[in-house]
């Protein structure tokens, strides 16, 4: 009796250690971002850091403004979700409720090869086949741009979206589409006018998922943004939050470094504010 | 009193298993049919063929006919969903939709192509008042109707039924979830709304089908063993296997 009650006791505590450990991990990571991140924020001024449009880390008179970054970062994530939700949202509805389950089976199976292709694969195929396509397309001199970036985006956050909604909308009752088929509704009209809304906070997670994915994703996006600390505009090359990070950090020093890890710290904070976003509506589905 | 509704040779499977043997009957308009028999005997299975529920199953095989005004139902010629909309039902669970009890009760007719606010006001009160509920939830009608009780909850999910103007309503044991008064009120209900409805109940409650139905059928193993006016059949059975149950010796 005793010994077992000891032995339940070590497994307990080996597990509430390896749960810290994870907190302990987010807790190091957020006090080391915030600390490396505050002084140049403190040096640029926090206002012309966050709004000021020119980004020159290596000119002779340096310039610190990541106006552009914020704003590409956002407009992709936009473009990516205006894209992405739509054929995901549809997919999910099709795979969870319409379709036959050998199709649902294949195309199942597809959405979970799609989220494990590593994004660096992205990156180079969205260099190799989307950038000289949008360059043919739109005839424009250089393919690598925002819209390229939102594409390869867009597709990016397709399994998240497709598989979260999927497992929302089949948590519907069944009793619920009875009922509606019962008045005579037809399986869609039941599908669009009963499961979905009852499912929404579910899909409502699945689209800040996507957002939490879209923004912070940093190798693809770079090879097919072209880089370039533009103000951005859909046609031109841009350079997104994290891209801005990844692309410097090896050679900068100084106010330029320290000024990298107040980007890292200023993505660190969306990406917190999605996942409380997100947590709201997971608790909503719950209730 | 005429047929509203006739089953002839029907026969249904699931897969392998052969769950109504050949059932042969005939549903009088205006009156309450109760389907009665032990758990599994096939009286819910048979209620789903009369507005082709059982379609969303997927092994389902059906042979036979159910006619309804004179069409089989099962003729591809059928609108199903305009057949649905003709013959209600009301399930073993209240099972309304989590939006509010106005929207729920809107639901079927806006389905149906209704849009104008005036006459789905008209619509929710009528349909509210002929399931008794509309004195309890008048003031209520944009909260969620999952807040209601139980018993509210079934009479709402009548209602429901109710407001897409069906001719018959089937009700799957609409009251083996409530307690006694809540039942006694669906009772009442039932007995109020076959003055313009074709009621089929299947309940595991005898008495239930003694205090409300004109006609019973007794239902066993997939067979249609018994069926007749319920005064008769439950007090001179002509089949021994009725009696036995009837009488408590199994079920």
């Amino acid at each position: 009796m005793k010994k077992n009650k000891m032995i339940e006791r070590t497994i307990h505590g080996i597990f509430l250690i390896l749960g810290l450990l994870t907190v302990g991990c987010v807790l190091l990571i957020t006090v080391y971002l915030v600390i490396s991140g505050i002084p140049a924020i403190t040096e640029i001024r926090l206002f012309d850091f966050l709004f000021g449009t020119k980004w020159a880390s290596t000119a002779a008179q340096p310039s610190y403004g990541i106006l552009p970054f914020i704003l590409t970062s956002v407009y992709g994530t936009a473009g990516a979700i205006l894209i992405g939700v739509p054929i995901g949202f549809f997919a999910a509805v099709y795979l969870s409720k319409l379709a036959n389950p050998k199709v649902k089976t294949i195309m199942e199976e597809a959405v979970s090869l799609l989220a494990g292709i590593p994004s660096v694969v992205y990156g180079l195929v969205g260099m190799l086949v989307l950038v000289p396509a949008v360059r043919e397309i739109f005839d424009i001199p250089d393919g690598a741009s925002l819209f390229s970036a939102i594409i390869v985006l867009a597709i990016m956050i397709l399994p998240s979206i497709i598989k979260v909604s999927m497992t929302a909308l089949e948590a519907v009752p069944k009793e619920y589409e009875d009922a509606s088929l019962a008045l005579g509704a037809t399986p869609v009209e039941t599908y669009f006018k009963v499961s979905v809304p009852a499912a929404k906070s579910g899909i409502a997670a699945a689209v800040v998922l996507g957002v939490g994915r879209a923004i912070g994703e940093a190798m693809a996006v770079m090879m097919v943004s072209g880089n370039v600390p533009n103000m951005p505009s859909l046609f031109q090359s841009v350079r997104f939050l994290t891209t801005a990070v990844a692309s410097e950090m090896s050679y900068s020093s100084g106010l330029q470094q320290q000024a990298l890890f107040s980007i890292a710290l200023v993505l660190f904070l969306f990406i917190m504010l999605i996942n409380a976003t997100l947590n709201f509506f997971l608790k909503k589905e719950k209730d | 009193m005429s047929d509203i509704m006739t089953a002839k040779n029907l026969n249904l499977w699931y897969g392998e298993t052969h769950a109504l043997k050949n059932v042969n009957i005939t549903i009088p308009e205006k009156s309450i049919t109760a389907f009665i028999g032990p758990s599994g005997c096939g009286k819910s299975t048979f209620l789903k063929t009369l507005n082709r529920m059982n379609d969303l199953i997927p092994s389902v095989k059906i042979t036979g006919e159910v006619c309804y005004n004179g069409q089989n139902i099962y003729d591809n010629s059928v609108d199903v969903n305009e057949l649905r909309r003709e013959i209600g039902m009301v399930f073993q669970k209240p099972n309304p939709f989590p939006m509010s009890i106005y929207d729920n009760i809107a639901y079927g007719p806006r389905t149906h192509g209704i849009k104008s606010k005036v006459k789905l006001d008209e619509i929710v009160e009528q349909s509210l008042r002929d399931a008794a509920i509309w004195d309890e939830v008048k003031d209520r009608l944009k909260k969620n109707a999952l807040g209601m009780s139980g018993g509210q909850q079934q009479r709402l999910c009548i209602a429901r039924a109710l407001a897409v103007k069906p001719k018959i309503l089937l009700m799957d044991e609409p009251t083996s979830a409530l307690d006694p008064i809540s039942t006694s009120r669906i009772e009442e209900l039932a007995i109020e709304l076959k003055k313009c409805y074709t009621i089929v109940i299947v309940t595991h409650n005898m008495q239930q089908a003694v205090r409300i139905s004109d006609n019973t059928a007794f239902f066993l193993l997939g067979e249609l063993i018994e069926y007749g006016e319920t005064e008769k059949l439950f007090s001179q059975p002509t089949d021994k296997r009725t009696e036995d149950y009837i009488t408590g010796r199994f079920g």
